[in-house]
């Protein structure tokens, strides 16, 4: 079979352009494995080449900004504020998509306006209601706010997907006898294992990555979450900052969305696509 | 959900329009805001930033949008006949997944003089003369944070059309084959009417985006230097928990939030349309 010429020239450009996508990813990796004075004339300079793990020990163990404490404050406040919505959002939903009621376009409606909002039309009054119940510097403030703020998409989400759902096999149930709670635990909830999916990683990767409801929050230093300690790490002075600590800690704070990413890439495409285009 | 999302959006508005005492001052604060040149900053214009933080978000948007969208569809179409294009979409979609705060930091570090890829790569061409730290200058700091967001959101758009390229049938191409429309003939009257939907989302949602952006501009330039590269977000929240003055921060997030409700109108107009 004769290849094409626009074929090869078609690929030549796709992992070209793959290529250049993933330079800075690259960098990132090379200054974090090699201690900073060795990048200092770029890493892609190899004219000396001592492979270290030490960037991610300091990151790691900081003196007054480990991440290890960072990763742990974030899945505190991350796996609450993915599941918490997510059961409420699914419950939700389920019954948008089962009962009708008269106002269900302009709920459908504010549910749409409220996600496209950005968190700073919400801060003000959020941090004077959490200042008034002596929830700042307190990771329950983060979590309800993470929570509310997540179930506008997923109430949409669990809807559109149950509304694709048959429901001959509920309405059996229902003849011979089941209630709705026990429909929706045995049967609707097993079928809709794949959504729950999709929810849950675009979810806890949001308020994973998340930086101003953090900001806005938490203060004390033993309490800051692993975006905000990136803001940290690496400062030896206020216009320098040491790119081989600092990337080692970039590292380790992108590594779980990146690998939820790579392992649950189907869910989270689905997500994704449900989220923005079936809407 | 009232409570915690409905009821904050309307009090800022409402806070807007209060002095710091509490007392309604009408359209004081939003006079004041103006006055300070944080937002509009067109004295002398044209000239280089900074020119404020709303006229910022509009340069992100002139720049951004085009560029993100038009590179996210050609990705889309090339990948869409290569062997492992899902590779390079994984690739070019890590951007997305990445925190925006390593973002900024990865926009940061590629300008940066020494250590970052793109002053290697423009001495590797000959023009190592123009190199330096680009998020460091006012006349250059917007626009590097600007083309480094571009490398961070492409791959939304590239999944959207290549979700969306998936679902038109092959049948059509080959009909425009046998009638005979050229490349470009079929990209203009089948393929890009039929995105027609998704373009609408990856529009609205990418505009969206440019109004939102705070974490890359926080962490790479904080808003400079001398507010040179400041954007409503991050003006907002250097006034409301930098600054403590809620009444003024609470003129820019309403204004965020009109500006954002009035982008996404006609997505919502066009979804119950359908």
């Amino acid at each position: 079979m004769k290849v094409k010429k626009v074929t090869i020239i078609v690929h030549v450009i796709a992992w070209f352009v793959a290529l250049m996508w993933i330079l800075p990813f690259m960098g990132v990796f090379m200054a974090s494995i090699r201690p900073y004075s060795e990048i200092i004339r770029g890493w892609w300079n190899f004219s000396s080449f001592n492979p270290t793990f030490n960037n991610f020990v300091g990151a790691w163990s900081h003196r007054d900004f480990p991440l290890s404490q960072g990763v742990l404050n974030s899945l505190i406040v991350a796996v609450p504020s993915t599941f918490i919505p997510l059961f409420v959002g699914a419950l939700a939903g389920y019954s948008f998509a089962r009962f009708s009621f008269p106002i269900k376009n302009y709920i459908f409606l504010t549910v749409v306006l409220l996600m496209a909002l950005p968190q700073q039309s919400v801060a003000i009054p959020l941090f004077q209601m959490m200042m008034k119940f002596g929830l700042v510097d307190n990771f329950l403030s983060l979590i309800l706010v993470h929570s509310a703020w997540g179930l506008p998409w997923i109430i949409l989400f669990m809807r559109n997907f149950f509304s694709a759902l048959p429901v001959e096999v509920e309405e059996a149930a229902r003849v011979d006898g089941a209630s709705y709670f026990k429909i929706f635990y045995k049967i609707v909830l097993p079928m809709s294992l794949p959504a729950l999916a999709s929810v849950s990683v675009l979810q806890f990767m949001w308020v994973w990555n998340d930086l101003f409801l953090a900001l806005i929050f938490i203060y004390s230093d033993s309490m800051k979450l692993a975006t905000q300690r990136l803001l940290y790490i690496g400062r030896t002075g206020p216009y320098h900052l040491d790119w081989s600590i600092l990337s080692a800690a970039s590292i380790i704070v992108m590594i779980a969305p990146v690998l939820m990413f790579v392992l649950l890439q189907k869910y989270y495409i689905k997500g994704m696509v449900g989220w923005t285009i079936k809407g | 959900m009232i409570i915690l999302v409905l009821f904050p959006i309307l009090n800022t508005i409402y806070i807007s329009f209060l002095s710091s005492k509490g007392e309604f001052v009408g359209l004081d604060n939003y006079a004041d805001v103006m006055e300070s040149k944080d937002i509009f900053d067109l004295e002398g214009f044209p000239k280089r930033p900074p020119l404020g933080a709303f006229i910022h978000n509009m340069i992100w948007i002139f720049i951004h949008l085009p560029l993100s969208i038009v590179s996210g569809l050609i990705l889309a179409i090339i990948l869409r006949d290569v062997k492992g294009s899902s590779v390079v979409k994984t690739l070019v979609f890590l951007g997305m997944v990445t925190p925006m705060v390593v973002g900024g930091l990865l926009i940061r570090y590629t300008f940066e003089k020494d250590v970052g890829i793109v002053n290697g790569l423009l001495s590797f061409v000959g023009l190592g003369n123009l190199a330096r730290s680009w998020t460091a200058y006012p006349d250059t700091a917007l626009f590097a944070l600007i083309f480094g967001s571009v490398w961070l959101w492409t791959g939304f758009s590239m999944i959207l059309y290549s979700a969306g390229l998936a679902t038109i049938p092959k049948d059509y191409y080959e009909a425009a084959k046998i009638d005979g429309a050229g490349v470009f003939k079929t990209f203009f009257r089948i393929t890009l009417p039929l995105l027609r939907p998704i373009t609408v989302t990856v529009v609205t949602m990418t505009i969206l985006y440019e109004l939102k952006i705070f974490d890359v501009v926080l962490v790479a330039t904080y808003g400079g230097p001398g507010k040179a590269s400041s954007v409503l977000a991050f003006q907002m929240w250097l006034y409301a928990f930098m600054y403590f003055q809620f009444n003024r921060a609470a003129v820019v997030a309403s204004l965020l939030t009109v500006l954002t409700t009035i982008v996404t109108i006609p997505m919502i107009r066009f979804v119950v349309k359908r």
